[in-house]
């Protein structure tokens, strides 16, 4: 599961997965969480660690293999938060605005970040597939507020002009 | 592994003497708010340079370690966040914060070798310094017994776990105590969930042991998703064993041999140290198959939660390790008869578990002596918002609020005034000046219209505003709504929208009384927990701050002065030398004027962004 799919772009992606659809990995992940429909959850997480989403292709194998109905694993896939049926980018992005970060001027990080992508609340994920920024409710890092994670590297203390930083630092890794 | 009783004594034995063997020790905090300014970094530089300078350092505890060597050890977390990384040294006790890359040659140059305290790294204070980590105001005035070993000890080693009297509760459990008499000692002990109903846990154990089933389920709630509260993250990270060591002997009380750990996906740390531990437990013998020789058994599994705050109600948690849709059903049958795969199920909370072998140790007359009658114990609490020290503090319950923000948070930050306390994350109520020498235990808290939830204490100043609070708290729960039940579904999303109303100006008479309305009918009526609190921040701030709601209703002002959209930018025509920066830099081309007159701003077309009020080199433009 080491390694992470490199695909340029949406387009990029979709003509993929179409044509090729490789359910090896999403194989190997099941053997070794099991074939069981209380392992849903786990498989749909280590299905997304690898692709960085959910593959939609992904759906009707695993109901075949789980022995149980296509919707049951999409209800699932829909239901929590965490799981994206968009392709995400290379660096995920999350502003904390739980309470703490939230009356520390969390916010203005937010607005920052999504001027400096050309994204918004809508749009999350900018089209060479490089960054996605979104919220969460509460990182449990309270005492450094206001907070961000980059793929679950936290930054604390974060101001507007240190997330500018830190976008410039992370597009030279792109 | 360790086959008995007496292969675990003499495993413990031989642990103690190795610890007392490393006369010194430099403990890095490796929680993730000191990992996040850089411990880590500091752990490995710290231990490069021994090695430089052949100064014999254990990194593990072994068997036979070499005499006087220097023990580095990565701890759990201290609780001082904000000041970290920290690393404490050992014998003396000593407390070094903000510790940088820099200073590592100093430490060990001085302090390792020399013995010699840096005061430059020392906790300061107003009028001196911190030697000793017990000095600090933060640390004076609490009374770490859950948290005892977080910070203190290798968090990710069973062997030191086992050198400071680790799993002899469940020793004490298995060989010399029957199940009755351990739920026994836990009613007696009166020790309530800390998950934030309170409810008696020796019952809830009872419960479950008199379900005529074979299989039962222990369940760990690690879902802790009231935002501003990381009491449990910070205990899965720094003691993960005393967790498992409490569910351990629950299982034992109550005849399961199975036990499931929610925790949330935000909290990855957590997971690799609790899967760590498990592993280590595992190795040695002490969970798994017929444990220590008895015919004990128990299985630990781990499940990471998806990112839904509802999963922390009990029977939407139980579903989602079942692989469903983490939503909540009608009860009864509740969770002691119908839970986890519709078996009898314990769940507690992660700081419940944590209180277990301290009661089994040390007895239930000996933990009724802490806290009051009713609500013994201590209890953790995550102080954060506008306060001196955010950080992670554990203090006996029936503390009082004014102990808790003052001598231990050390006030407001930024000389603000203290305006209202918000507890118990988006379920909770805020308690005022008023309530500042109200006991914090969960009766005297339901007495004033809050709860003491999972534990979060968000300090909040004069300079914030509760309306925006409300509105805050109300958008958290309508995001997290899971939409089975109308009254949570709608009823939230109506109030949020006239909380939205109100904070953008457009707030009308009656409004009040209609929030007031929806609140009742949607805790009445909701199907869960999450739902029959949600109205109670709005509820909460209205009792307490009823005039800011009407300055935001009725003359559309924010007392505040928080509320973006009802600001009033203003240029001081004293002070407007007529440079017309502001007019370049509005974004909507509100401001207008001669070139050397007093600028004037458009009202009707101002968005009340504030570009013109950092342009204006004259100090001039004022929010009102």
């Amino acid at each position: 599961m080491g390694n992470v799919l490199k695909l340029a772009n949406f387009k990029e992606v979709s003509t993929y997965m179409k044509e090729n659809f490789d359910f090896t990995v999403v194989d190997e992940i099941i053997d070794e969480l099991g074939a069981t429909p209380s392992s849903i959850i786990a498989i749909l997480q280590g299905v997304q660690e690898y692709y960085r989403y959910l593959p939609r292709e992904i759906f009707s194998h695993m109901a075949t293999r789980l022995g149980v109905s296509e919707a049951r694993i999409y209800s699932v896939a829909t239901f929590y938060e965490n799981f994206s049926l968009e392709p995400k980018g290379k660096f995920v992005i999350k502003v904390c605005d739980g309470t703490a970060c939230h009356v520390r001027k969390s916010i203005p990080i937010l607005e920052r970040l999504r001027s400096d992508l050309g994204l918004s609340a809508e749009k999350v994920t900018t089209d060479d597939l490089g960054f996605t920024v979104e919220t969460v409710s509460c990182l449990g890092a309270c005492g450094l507020a206001p907070v961000l994670t980059v793929n679950d590297k936290v930054y604390p203390s974060m101001t507007p002009d240190k997330a500018s930083e830190l976008i410039n630092q992370l597009k030279e890794e792109l | 592994m360790l086959h008995n009783r007496k292969d675990l004594q003499n495993a413990r034995r031989a642990y103690i003497d190795s610890l007392e063997k490393e006369t010194k020790k430099i403990l890095v905090c490796a929680g993730t708010g000191c990992v996040s300014s850089g411990s880590l970094v500091i752990y490995d530089r710290l231990k490069s340079l021994m090695q430089e300078r052949n100064i014999a350092c254990s990194v593990e505890l072994e068997k036979d370690p070499h005499d006087d060597s220097v023990g580095i050890k990565k701890s759990g977390c201290h609780g001082f966040c904000e000041m970290g990384p920290l690393i404490r040294i050992e014998p003396q006790g000593w407390l070094y914060v903000k510790v940088k890359e820099e200073d590592c040659e100093e430490i060990i140059e001085k302090t390792i070798l020399n013995g010699d305290h840096i005061e430059r790294l020392a906790y300061q204070k107003s009028g001196g310094f911190c030697k000793k980590q017990d000095d600090i105001p933060f640390y004076k005035k609490q009374t770490r017994l859950v948290l005892e070993h977080c910070g203190q000890i290798d968090a990710t080693s069973i062997k030191e776990y086992l050198a400071v009297g680790g799993y002899s509760a469940l020793e004490k459990a298995l060989f010399e105590m029957t199940g009755d008499e351990i739920i026994d000692e836990i009613t007696e002990s009166n020790l309530r969930g800390r998950g934030g109903g309170g409810f008696a846990t020796g019952r809830k154990w009872a419960q479950v042991r008199q379900q005529n089933e074979l299989e039962k389920y222990v369940v760990c709630n690690g879902d802790e998703g009231d935002p501003g509260a990381f009491m449990d993250r910070s205990i899965m990270e720094g003691d993960p064993h005393r967790m498992l060591e409490g569910m351990m002997i629950a299982g034992l009380s109550c005849g399961a041999s199975e036990g499931y750990i929610y925790v949330r996906a935000e909290y990855p740390m957590a997971v690799s140290r609790l899967k760590t531990a498990i592993a280590q437990a595992t190795d040695a013998g002490i969970l798994g198959d017929n444990i220590l020789g008895t015919d004990f058994s128990f299985h630990l599994h781990i499940n990471r939660g998806a990112g839904a705050f509802v999963c922390g109600e009990g029977s939407a948690l139980t579903a989602s390790i079942e692989g469903k849709r983490g939503m909540p059903r009608v009860k009864p049958p509740r969770t002691v008869e119908h839970g986890l795969f519709d078996k009898p199920t314990v769940l507690n909370n992660v700081e419940t578990y944590a209180n277990v072998p301290l009661i089994i140790n040390n007895g239930a007359e000996w933990y009724k002596n802490i806290g009051p009658e009713n609500s013994p114990g201590t209890k953790a609490f995550a102080l954060t918002g506008n306060i001196v020290n955010t950080g992670l503090i554990e203090v006996p319950m029936g503390t009082t609020l004014r102990e808790v923000i003052f001598d231990i948070g050390g006030g407001m930050r930024d000389d603000g005034e203290f305006k209202a306390v918000q507890i118990g994350g988006p379920s909770g109520g805020c308690l005022t000046k008023e309530h500042l020498d109200l006991p914090l235990d969960f009766d005297s808290l339901k007495k004033a219209g809050a709860m003491i939830g999972s534990g979060g204490l968000v300090v909040l100043d004069d300079k914030t505003c509760m309306v925006e609070v409300a509105r805050f708290f109300m958008n958290f729960t309508q995001n997290e709504s899971c939409g089975k039940c109308v009254p949570c579904r709608e009823g939230t999303k109506r109030m949020l929208a006239i909380l939205e109303r109100i904070v953008n100006g457009q707030g009308e008479d009656g409004d009040i009384d209609l929030l007031l309305e929806l609140a009742d009918t949607i805790s009445a009526t909701a199907l869960c927990g999450l739902g029959k609190t949600a109205a109670l921040p709005v509820v909460s701030t209205i009792n307490s701050f009823r005039d800011e709601y009407e300055a935001h209703i009725y003359e559309k002002r924010c007392p505040a002065g928080a509320c973006q959209k009802l600001k009033k930018i203003v240029i001081d025509e004293a002070l407007c030398k007529g440079c017309s920066k502001c007019a370049k830099a509005c974004p909507v081309t509100a401001i207008s004027g001669k070139i050397k007159e007093p600028f004037i701003i458009d009202q009707k077309k101002c968005i009340k962004c504030g570009a013109c009020v950092s342009t204006c080199p004259f100090h001039a433009i004022k929010e009102d």
